[in-house]
């Protein structure tokens, strides 16, 4: 169990999950685990969802069919000559923008396990991903895309290619010891970034004291340093 | 004369370089922020990186997918002489772009803005941007590249002159909060700050701050270099580490460049320079020959001349 601002930590305990994953499986870990993924997983982002849940076009084979985990990402790839790919590195896109897709997402793919870059809000957890027992995983330090990518065995398909473009295209994606990812939201909607903001936000007010405002304000939709903007 | 060929040659050539092969002087400052990081997750994550990097050598790919907006700042001596001119200059710059994206790969990132049209090869309107400067009594030709991703970490606000250094400071904070939480900043960055010039040089001179100087380096002028050292330590007493988890890695480097601006205004941005700082540079000569290397030399003293002229007795002050 990581340091939860207690000065006490187990250490961070390390998972390694098949995939599609089990509902068993997902019980088991808790936020601040470092996790390792076997099996298959699909790209999907804004341009994804627009199409299938906003156009109303379904992909070529259902969702559920492929895996029931969802990594946004675009991968560092090329398309060959021979119809081949060229995958080099993998990294995720920032969740918090597919926010409003959530809740026919989960309903439609049988999506169990978002993996992307710097989680999604408490609010999302709670209403979107909890309902559907699905957890959320994040990236590493949102630049380990030749870790990723090394870890990436075969990619069999990719769909939608020729409407979405390599960066938004679904590509499927047979992945071993695939991480090092590290749960941001459990079963019970339980919040990594939360619980480190909280004591981030320790500090904030020490950090302001003594340097006066400027003298020309400025519109905003918060001023509260100790809120987040995403 | 330099060929178009070699330009060709090089700026393809320094794509791959910047995507893979990350800088040795923001290793080294990425090493040492390990030594010094007491949050577990943030020590996770730095150990982590550093693998990630040797992976990216190892295997020959990018270290990050996010492959950014590749674009180039150009560095022509005064007598350099260019096969085809600027022209034939920017036609070998965009079809190395082109074919670096394919061959590497790096992300097609680059789309319309409002068709979202993306030709897969990070080519279009304004893309890949090319910033040009000059350099006295040289005949190469510097060609830059910077993988920088595109999203988030960057701001800018008008400041005056009595918000003074609490101004800089406050705002220099706020950036370092909105963009460090989850980090969307893909920190510990070099963190760039633009000061004064008109708005868009503003923001120009900061980007070329985080992007152009190496982790090490300090302004010449000691009034800027100490605003540097203020605002870094600053940036890792916040309490944050990389992803905004608990930590004290947050600035690997702050540099400040400054511009005379308006008497009435402080004009400010702040820009971060995405995890590994991936640059590249390649020199090319009149013979051919070609030198690669990762610090842009950008910030020469002619580029931050105050003089109305420029001579060899300018040349011999600035040197000291």
């Amino acid at each position: 169990m990581v340091d939860d601002g207690s000065g006490v930590s187990g250490g961070l305990r390390k998972v390694r999950l098949q995939l599609p994953v089990t509902p068993e499986a997902l019980a088991t870990l808790r936020i601040g685990d470092i996790v390792y993924l076997d099996g298959p997983i699909y790209t999907g982002r804004e341009g994804m969802y627009q199409r299938f849940l906003g156009d109303k076009i379904d992909p070529p084979v259902p969702l559920a069919s492929i895996s029931n985990v969802n990594f946004h990402c675009s991968p560092a790839a090329s398309v060959n000559a021979d119809g081949g790919y060229t995958l080099g590195a993998v990294t995720a896109t920032a969740s918090f923008r597919f926010s409003k897709w959530l809740s026919e997402w989960f309903k439609k793919s049988g999506c169990k396990m978002l993996i992307g870059k710097g989680g999604m809000s408490p609010e999302d957890y709670r209403d979107h991903l909890v309902p559907n027992g699905a957890v959320y995983l994040t990236t590493v330090g949102y630049g380990t895309g030749a870790l990723l990518g090394r870890a990436v065995k075969n990619v069999p398909v990719v769909h939608w290619l020729d409407e979405l473009g390599i960066a938004q295209a679904i590509w499927v994606l047979e992945v071993e010891s695939f991480g090092p990812l590290i749960v941001e939201s459990d079963l019970e909607g339980n919040s990594l970034f939360e619980q480190q903001n909280a004591l981030v936000n320790k500090n904030v007010e020490k950090m302001y004291a003594g340097l006066k405002p400027p003298a020309l304000a400025r519109y905003g939709e918060t001023t509260n340093r100790e809120d987040e903007v995403v | 004369m330099i060929k178009n060929s070699a330009i060709e040659a090089a700026a393809y050539e320094i794509m791959a370089r910047a995507a893979i092969d990350i800088p040795e002087d923001y290793k080294t400052g990425l090493r040492g922020m390990l030594d010094g990081e007491k949050g577990e997750l943030s020590h996770f994550v730095l150990e982590a990186m550093l693998d990630n990097y040797d992976a990216a050598e190892e295997d020959r790919r990018p270290m990050c997918a996010d492959t950014g907006v590749p674009r180039y700042y150009v560095k022509a001596g005064n007598d350099a002489r260019i096969e085809g001119g600027f022209v034939g200059l920017e036609s070998a710059l965009r079809r190395a772009t082109a074919r670096a994206t394919q061959d590497v790969p790096l992300r097609p990132n680059r789309v319309h803005p409002l068709s979202r049209q993306d030709n897969n090869n990070n080519v279009g309107i304004n893309a890949p941007e090319i910033e040009y400067a000059f350099e006295p009594d040289a005949d190469w030709l510097d060609i830059t590249t910077v993988h920088k991703g595109g999203l988030f970490g960057s701001d800018y606000r008008m400041l005056f002159p009595g918000d003074g250094i609490d101004g800089i400071k406050r705002f220099f904070l706020d950036v370092m909060y909105e963009f460090g939480r989850r980090g969307l900043a893909c920190q510990p960055a070099i963190v760039g700050i633009g000061l004064g010039g008109s708005k868009d040089v503003t923001m120009t001179l900061g980007k070329q701050a985080a992007c152009l100087r190496v982790v090490g380096d300090a302004n010449p002028d000691p009034q800027v270099a100490k605003l540097e050292r203020e605002l870094m330590e600053m940036g890792n007493q916040i309490g944050m580490g990389p992803m905004g988890y608990v930590g004290n890695s947050m600035v690997v480097d702050c540099h400040i460049e400054v511009g005379y601006t308006h008497t009435g205004g402080m004009p400010m941005s702040v820009h971060t320079f995405c995890l590994s700082s991936r640059r590249a540079v390649a020199r090319l000569h009149k013979d051919g020959s070609v030198e690669y290397r990762t610090d842009p030399k950008w910030f020469t003293p002619y580029m931050r001349r105050e003089s109305v002229e420029w001579s060899t007795t300018e040349a011999a002050l600035a040197v000291g």
